[in-house]
């Protein structure tokens, strides 16, 4: 019986979807639009733009700068609002932000952050001048489409009338049958480990109000259980890393999902590693250290050399508390699918694949690139495998690390994940550049991953929640965009369905055009 | 998990094995001592930003004075000369704090020009800048954030080390690190050892030891001098690694500008590269060599031979350019009874010729692969130089099939060069490189060294490697992109 039958139909009204602009002055979008002095203050930019880029001054005072960051740029022009060429007074010029130009990398390309701050802004995906969908790096991910079909009439015809409404995209977490509860979440994501101390109370708050908006998770990461989360409890995953931090008996009873990290993708095989700086009163006291000394958390698991180890393990968080699921959070060396095989033996409700290619608060730069393998090839070896030794639908796989736009999420799950986990692409919602100094002297420039008292007031906590919230409704819709056109009535149909895809190097896409 | 009780086992049965020095309750374990050697000057960082005064306002609350990293505050410091150069990686950060609060709006950030001039197409802007940091600081990079670049590429790039879930080279966690061997043994190895009744028959080649599986190479021509040399050696010296320097330098230096004798004169760590002329023969110079080297040509073994006359106890090496038909050259090198092959690729890491020269990437493995199935690989020590610009290319050529490798360039760039190649013009250097202090170039060098050596610790801690000896040809502890794309990718995706 496929999991889509198994879940009952039923359909929950999102959280309320309200703008959350940007939090600094001048927003960074892709282009930009010049007002010279010529202007004449007529107004008629104001009146034509629908994006909101052009206000009139109040009180007939002076027009405000433009708002550029909502601009569409040239593409416009096609659509008879373009007030370049509708300026009377030729005051208005266009042009690509030289700062936009001087942001991102391979992966989050400039157009990636644009379009994620603008899905948390507005809770929609943006237009077409932004590429959403697909990063530059050359391969994995970016290099995989979907096969929609073409022609209208076989689109029609896989459709059967099917409307989006009544698409779900909610994903079982339990399918041991263990008599453990039968949690679900509504969108087929959730939040990543992002501890106390490398992120801020707020930042770990406006994930877990998303969370709770969304039916879904975040986690705690290997930091502790600060107090602020306790109502959120329901939607809070609690870490067991090896360092131990904040493990107590309360956290593991409070939480219906316990994740044991074993590995994290950009630093697979080295543990983590505080720096002094960071571990402030407040960082101190949750995880019993001292102040201003640097934490380590080793690798691995001191008393975990087998899977019997592994097991005992599991067992024992077990039996602390008897209603939670268990997580297995493994990065992705070369017998990954025999890790996950493993880790499914010992227990656990969920495997968790870190990808080699994902988030961090600090990493050496030549663990991020080399060690173990990119996600895109981790989740095809399990799911496969899986399925060949007959357990596939006995565990929930969960894939992240290098997961950044609701189509990558669509691609893993085609690859065989059940759901994904994200990072990233939370930060970049909470106004991340990933200019990457998030571990030296204070942390975060942008008030996000610092627990310095000055710098965490730079983002307020109900701008946050809304932000992802808003991120989430924007992702959700993409996926039922996709779902749609690919004529599947659930999330759970995608899973493993590789035929949908095609990968540009290989001759299935030749085939194809 | 599959692979765990095998793995440590064997590496903890080694682990007082030949090499590591007395038994002792604590093994004297290899340490690098750095010395912070900031930069001579100003570096080129990747960020800056450029405003336009004009529409200043003049507010009062100028984004400058909010920089979280004091940015403006140590630039003015830095104009009024009251500071030396302020640290390129904590120079501009790039936060974007100022462009995007300031009143109107003035301030753009933009990708520095010059920093995308640096290095060439195989030695990117950020290999560079990495570099630098290395040689100043002596430290890992490290950063937030995931990994920024593509998902892979050319040579070295299309593969991965691999990592262990399970396995630990020690118990000890994070501090199991200090007890991972990088040392290598360079010279002939016995393939087994026979025994005359119960006494040992076999005689135990020359060899000698390296703490790090790495060499200083020759100087490549425009950044050879006796300066430069002379700090190479000087690092040598203190790291106890060893550096090929061709014999001219050392006996009479064609730019000798002092009349003092050389300061390049024989000491432990050179290795003389000889003249391939048969006739040459410097005698002190081989006398007074643990090793030297000689270049491959048809009558490489009479060479040899003369030497070995004048010094029974030198180990010789041939240095051998990567052609396609390198394995096939050094298989028959290694049964004619070389002790040492140095394998020579370009400065981009691939082959001096052919139509389309591959990359030391496979030309290593199918060497390594040759020597395996002619059943002398261990026979004999394999050396590789060229494209070895970053501490994972050390670790990945290992892995391919070296026993160790040589560098040049990046002792070169970690001394502020740029590769700009001004010098090869003609131009003067705009790092002044022809007036370095000796003993600051070898600070930079020296922690270069360090930073790779702690590097090379990081990854095979994470792949469950206790020797860097074992690492040696050991794909199983990497994935080639080839490989996955094959395995997992192919049976979905149909062919390429």
């Amino acid at each position: 019986m496929s999991v889509a039958t198994q879940i009952e139909v039923e359909q929950r009204v999102g959280p309320e979807i309200k703008p959350a602009p940007p939090r600094y002055r001048n927003e960074i979008g892709k282009f930009r639009v010049y007002r010279s002095a010529a202007c004449t203050r007529c107004g008629r930019c104001a009146e034509l733009c629908p994006y909101g880029v052009h206000q009139m001054g109040r009180g007939g005072r002076q027009m405000p700068r433009p708002r550029d960051y909502r601009c569409i740029g040239p593409s416009c022009r096609e659509t008879g609002h373009y007030c370049i060429a509708a300026c009377p007074a030729g005051a208005l010029s266009l042009s690509i932000n030289p700062s936009f130009e001087s942001l991102g990398d391979w992966r989050w390309t400039a157009d990636l952050l644009v379009a994620t701050w603008l899905e948390a802004e507005t809770g929609q995906m943006p237009g077409p001048h932004l590429e959403s969908s697909l990063g530059a790096s050359g391969g994995g991910f970016d290099r995989l489409r979907f096969r929609f079909p073409e022609a209208a009439a076989q689109a029609d015809s896989l459709r059967h009338g099917l409307r989006k409404e009544d698409i779900s995209t909610r994903v079982m977490l339990n399918r041991r049958n263990d008599g453990r509860p039968r949690v679900t979440i509504d969108v087929p994501f959730y939040g990543g480990g992002m501890s106390f101390g490398s992120v801020s109370i707020h930042t770990m708050l406006a994930k877990a109000r998303a969370a709770a908006a969304w039916n879904t998770f975040t986690c705690t990461g290997e930091g502790g259980y600060p107090d602020p989360l306790i109502p959120y409890a329901n939607h809070v995953i609690t870490q067991v890393a090896t360092g131990l931090f904040g493990v107590r008996e309360e956290t593991i009873q409070r939480a219906p999902i316990v994740e044991f990290k074993y590995a994290q993708g950009a630093k697979p095989g080295l543990g983590g590693h505080l720096l002094g700086d960071k571990v402030t009163p407040a960082v101190a006291a949750i995880r019993e250290a001292v102040v201003g000394y640097p934490l380590f958390s080793p690798f691995p698991f001191h008393s975990v050399y087998s899977v019997e180890d592994h097991k005992k393990h599991l067992d024992w968080i077990a039996h602390v508390n008897p209603r939670a699921l268990l997580s297995v959070k493994v990065s992705t060396p070369g017998d990954v699918d025999m890790v996950a095989v493993g880790s499914y033996f010992a227990g656990a409700h969920i495997v968790h694949l870190d990808g080699s290619y994902g988030g961090t608060g600090a990493a050496p730069d030549i663990a991020k690139k080399n060690i173990a393998m990119p996600i895109e090839y981790g989740i095809a070896r399990v799911h496969q495998f899986l399925v060949a030794e007959g357990i596939r639908d006995a565990v929930t796989v969960v894939a992240s690390g290098g997961v950044r736009t609701p189509d990558d999420a669509a691609k893993a799950i085609a690859l065989g994940a059940d759901a994904v986990v994200i990072g990233t692409a939370e930060m970049v919602a909470l106004g991340c550049i990933r200019c990457a100094n998030c571990e030296s002297g204070r942390g975060c420039a942008r008030g996000i991953a610092t627990t310095d008292p000055e710098l965490v007031e730079m983002m307020p906590l109900e701008w946050a929640g809304q932000r992802l919230i808003n991120l989430y409704n924007a992702w959700r819709e993409r996926l039922v965009e996709i779902l749609w056109r690919l004529g599947l009535p659930s999330i759970a149909d995608l899973r493993g369905r590789t035929d949908l895809l095609s990968h540009l190097d290989y001759e299935s896409a030749e085939a194809r055009r | 998990m599959s692979d765990g009780s095998d793995e440590s086992g064997a590496g903890t049965g080694r682990g007082t094995g030949k090499g590591r020095g007395k038994r002792e309750a604590m093994p004297e374990r290899y340490h690098i001592h750095t010395k912070n050697a900031p930069p001579r000057f100003r570096p080129v960082g990747r960020l800056g930003i450029v405003d336009w005064r004009e529409d200043c306002a003049g507010c009062h609350n100028c984004v400058k004075r909010a920089c979280v990293y004091d940015l403006y505050r140590d630039e003015t410091d830095y104009v009024k000369g009251e500071r030396s150069f302020l640290d390129y990686l904590y120079q501009c950060k790039g936060c974007l704090n100022c462009v995007q609060n300031c009143t109107k709006g003035l301030l753009t950030r933009i990708v520095n020009p010059e920093f995308e001039r640096l290095g060439d197409e195989y030695y990117t802007p950020d290999m560079i800048v990495t570099t630098w940091f290395q040689a100043e600081t002596g430290r890992i990079p490290v950063s937030g954030a995931g990994y920024r670049g593509r998902f892979s590429g050319s040579g070295f790039d299309a593969m991965w080390t691999d990592m262990s879930e399970i396995v630990r080279p020690t118990r000890d966690g994070i501090h199991g690190r200090e007890y991972i061997s990088t040392s290598v043994d360079i010279g002939r190895k016995l393939s087994c050892l026979s025994f005359d009744g119960a006494e040992l028959a076999s005689e135990a080649p020359l060899r000698i030891e390296s703490p790090l599986p790495i060499l200083f190479d020759r100087l490549p021509a425009p950044w050879a001098s006796e300066r430069l040399y002379g700090a190479v050696l000087q690092a040598a010296n203190r790291t106890g690694l060893r550096a090929i320097v061709p014999e001219e330098w050392i006996a009479n230096p064609p730019s000798a500008v002092s009349p003092q004798p050389s300061a390049l004169s024989t000491q432990d760590c050179v290795i003389p590269l000889l003249s391939d002329v048969i006739a040459q023969l410097n005698e002190g110079l081989i006398a007074g060599a643990k090793m030297v080297e000689i270049t491959d040509n048809d009558h490489v073994f009479v060479k040899a031979g003369l030497v070995k006359a004048v010094n029974p106890e030198v180990i010789v090496a041939i240095r051998v350019e990567a052609t396609p038909q390198s394995a096939a050259r050094i298989a028959e090198l290694t049964k004619d009874g070389a002790e040492v092959v140095h394998v020579v690729f370009n400065p981009h890491g691939r082959e001096q010729d052919g139509a389309h020269p591959r990359h030391a990437r496979s030309v290593l493995r199918e060497i390594h692969k040759r020597l395996v199935e002619d059943r002398i690989r261990d026979e004999v020590t394999l050396i590789s130089s060229g494209g070895i610009a970053l501490a994972e290319h050390l670790a990945k050529a290992i892995i391919c099939g070296a026993d160790a490798v040589a560098i040049s360039l990046p002792l070169i760039v970690a001394l502020e060069c740029r590769l700009c190649r001004a010098c090869e013009n003609g131009e003067p250097c705009p790092v002044q490189l022809q007036d370095i202090g000796l003993d600051y170039a070898a600070d930079r060098i020296t922690n270069l060294l360090s930073a790779w050596h702690l590097q090379l610790l990081e990854v095979m801690g994470a792949m469950g490697i206790r020797e860097v000896r074992r690492l040696r040809g050991e794909t199983g502890r990497a994935m080639f992109r080839d490989d996955l794309e094959r395995e997992i990718f192919a049976p979905i995706f149909g062919k390429k």
